[in-house]
């Protein structure tokens, strides 16, 4: 009843209409970046930190859900359409919603989609409601040497187990974590690799680092390797209303989707792509209709993207009540709170319940304007798919000189931002991630500060981070993590 | 994740391994750079320079297990992929001229005109040849951007010559 009482006091935080009109904004814009290729929530979202110092934080996070949530369905949209999938989560998508829209199904695959998308989000929402103060409970007996050992899993998980190479992932969280330790080190107050500049003494930004990889990285590579305007645009074609057969064969996969994405998404290593391949895999075995997958069967749109939506609830779990970010969206999220000095994690219930609780009760509201954005509105989406190329990146560089250029109008931060574009395109041609570089530049200081705590506690004696036993089955997971594809490969030899 | 077409040997491309060198390079300059941290003997065990040192040596490492990788041509599908479309240098060099010209403009001209000449070569990157159409968009653009960002939010965005007539 507790969880109840507080969640109504989150609507009537999230009800006001000025929020309303946030969770609104949020909802719009988001959908508009998903549909977008090239264009992400991590991104927006970073774009839009200025306004932390402007509006009050309720606000700000209402804002940034809607455009989390708005990017999950705008990026199907472009998976059916566009056969480009817009977020690496809606990659499954496009196998089969590409494949019905060429069959002249495309408004039936953004139809489940769409609906899929809301039952999952909203189920997840619920799951994200009752979940969230049952980790809290959990979490307040971590010490320094938990939260510690728990990084390095979340940080194994997220950079090496995620992605198609352990090595480079790996290589990209630790330049993330460089990142993150230029500057003054705040206990001590050394600066550490400013190489003598005054810019560097409070560090680098995150905007300028998810602008410089997602925007100029990603420009710079479509711009050199020409992959632009090669796509066709498949027109909406059929009814936006599902046969009884689509209902009848999409709405299992929506709840098999929601309860693979949701409990995924929410351990401490998250991540949308294992849930959506998985779910992918379960609705090719379950099918009365195997032979329809790769010819666009509507369970391998249905399955995904409630798994992808649910997943991105689950993401909000660890988010809030750990002050763990396992998606580079929610580590930016993340750098938010902070710039608002305040530090997710288990007490982040309990002093700030009108943020947390208004933020939650804004997901439940903003699926209900998504579903109606994205079904009833999906024509006006379509035609922001058929922007030009040379008109949509002119634009993405645009706004990513705001972005920079508006934090301290310093020219430095500019070459800073092309600098990091320039890694970015190396690490696109290199097939390196973007998100481990995002969440360990956020997620690496923190860990270093209670790497540092725990060893303060125990006086310098490192094995402390193994003789307490929830520290030890943490660090352990991380190995098992690391190394369990290695040996299952040689076992299987 | 699809089967690789070539046998694992000697990689023929050298990009890789380049990078992988490269990382070992930056490895090294961070470890550089931790020796010069200044550390107060009362933090001597759990100081500023023990996470820089753990980064260092990490780099250090996988920078050698990917030219290792590399060697042994097991870099992975987007190898051969990545290297066997030539990088367009014409499109690359004019977004380059765009990025360069921002840098250089915009603490002079102001964020407006700066910004239109970036958006006006990004959009010649990729093909356009509308220079009137390309650049009106690109004014309407970053005006209603700047009057967005300053009147809005009231984030600054530099002065400038368009910027101090509004």
């Amino acid at each position: 009843m507790e969880t109840l009482d507080a969640l109504l006091q989150g609507f009537a935080v999230a009800l006001t209409p000025v929020n309303i009109l946030w969770a609104l904004a949020g909802c719009t814009l988001g959908t508009a970046v998903g549909v977008l290729p090239g264009l992400g929530p991590a991104l927006t979202i970073a774009l839009l930190l200025p306004i932390t110092f402007k509006v009050d934080a309720t606000a700000a996070f209402i804002l940034f859900a809607g455009i989390y949530y708005g990017a999950m369905y705008g990026g199907s949209t472009t998976s059916i359409l566009l056969n480009t999938p817009g977020e690496s989560a809606t990659i499954v998508t496009a196998l089969e919603g590409n494949k019905m829209a060429r069959r002249g199904r495309a408004a039936a695959a953004l139809s489940t989609a769409a609906i899929g998308s809301f039952v999952a989000g909203t189920i997840a929402t619920i799951g994200l409601t009752f979940l969230a103060p049952v980790v809290v409970e959990f979490a307040l007996k971590f010490g320094p040497a938990e939260y510690f050992s728990l990084m390095v899993l979340a940080f194994v998980t997220v950079s090496a187990v995620l992605g198609s190479s352990a090595l480079r992932g790996l290589t990209c969280l630790f330049f993330g974590i460089w990142l993150g330790l230029i500057g003054i080190d705040l206990q001590t107050g050394q600066p550490r690799f400013t190489f003598g500049l005054v810019e560097l003494l409070d560090g680098i930004n995150v905007i300028i680092v998810a602008v410089g990889l997602f925007a100029v990285g990603e420009t710079l590579y479509l711009a050199a390797r020409h992959r632009f305007g090669k796509d066709e645009v498949i027109p909406m074609t059929g009814s936006l209303w599902m046969t009884a057969e689509d209902w009848a064969r999409s709405w299992k996969a929506w709840l098999r989707g929601t309860f693979i994405g949701f409990p995924i998404g929410a351990m401490p290593a998250g991540g949308a792509e294992v849930p959506t391949f998985l779910s992918y895999y379960i609705e090719k075995k379950l099918s009365k209709k195997p032979e329809e997958f790769g010819h666009g069967a509507i369970e391998g749109v249905a399955g995904p993207e409630a798994a992808n939506n649910a997943s991105a609830a689950g993401v909000l779990v660890p988010m809030l009540t750990l002050g763990l970010p396992t998606s580079a969206t929610a580590a930016i999220m993340l750098s938010a709170f902070q710039s608002y000095g305040i530090n997710p994690g288990p007490l982040l219930l309990q002093n700030q319940p009108q943020l947390v609780w208004g933020l939650i009760a804004s997901l439940y509201i903003g699926n209900v304007m998504l579903i109606v954005l994205n079904l009833p509105l999906v024509g006006l989406w379509v035609k922001i798919l058929r922007i030009p190329a040379p008109l949509l990146y002119g634009g993405i560089l645009v706004f990513a000189t705001i972005g920079t250029y508006g934090i301290s109008q310093s020219w430095i931060d500019l070459l800073l931002l092309y600098a990091i574009g320039a890694i970015g395109y190396l690490m696109r041609r290199y097939d390196f991630p973007a998100a481990p570089v995002i969440i360990g530049m956020i997620l690496g200081p923190l860990a270093e500060q209670e790497f540092r705590r725990a060893m303060t506690i125990s006086q310098g004696d490192p094995t402390v981070f193994l003789t307490k036993p929830l520290s030890a089955t943490l660090l352990a997971l991380a190995l098992a993590a690391l190394a369990g594809p290695h040996l299952y490969r040689a076992l299987k030899r | 994740m699809t089967p690789r077409a070539r046998a694992p040997g000697p990689s023929r491309n050298r990009g890789p391994a380049f990078v992988g060198a490269g990382i070992v390079l930056f490895g090294l300059v961070v470890l550089q750079q931790t020796t010069q941290i200044p550390v107060s003997p009362l933090y001597s065990k759990v100081g500023p320079t023990i996470f820089p040192y753990m980064v260092a040596a990490a780099l250090v490492a996988l920078g050698i297990a990917l030219i290792v990788q590399a060697w042994l041509g097991q870099w992975g599908e987007t190898d051969a992929d990545s290297d066997a479309a030539p990088v367009d240098g014409q499109s690359l060099g004019w977004l380059a001229l765009g990025l360069v010209l921002n840098v250089a403009l915009i603490d002079f001209l102001g964020f407006v005109i700066a910004s239109t000449i970036l958006f006006v070569c990004t959009a010649r990157a990729f093909g356009s040849r509308q220079w009137l159409r390309d650049t009106s968009i690109a004014l309407a653009l970053a005006l209603l951007a700047y009057l967005g960002f300053a009147k809005l939010l009231g984030i600054s965005i530099g002065a400038g010559i368009l910027e101090g007539i509004l």
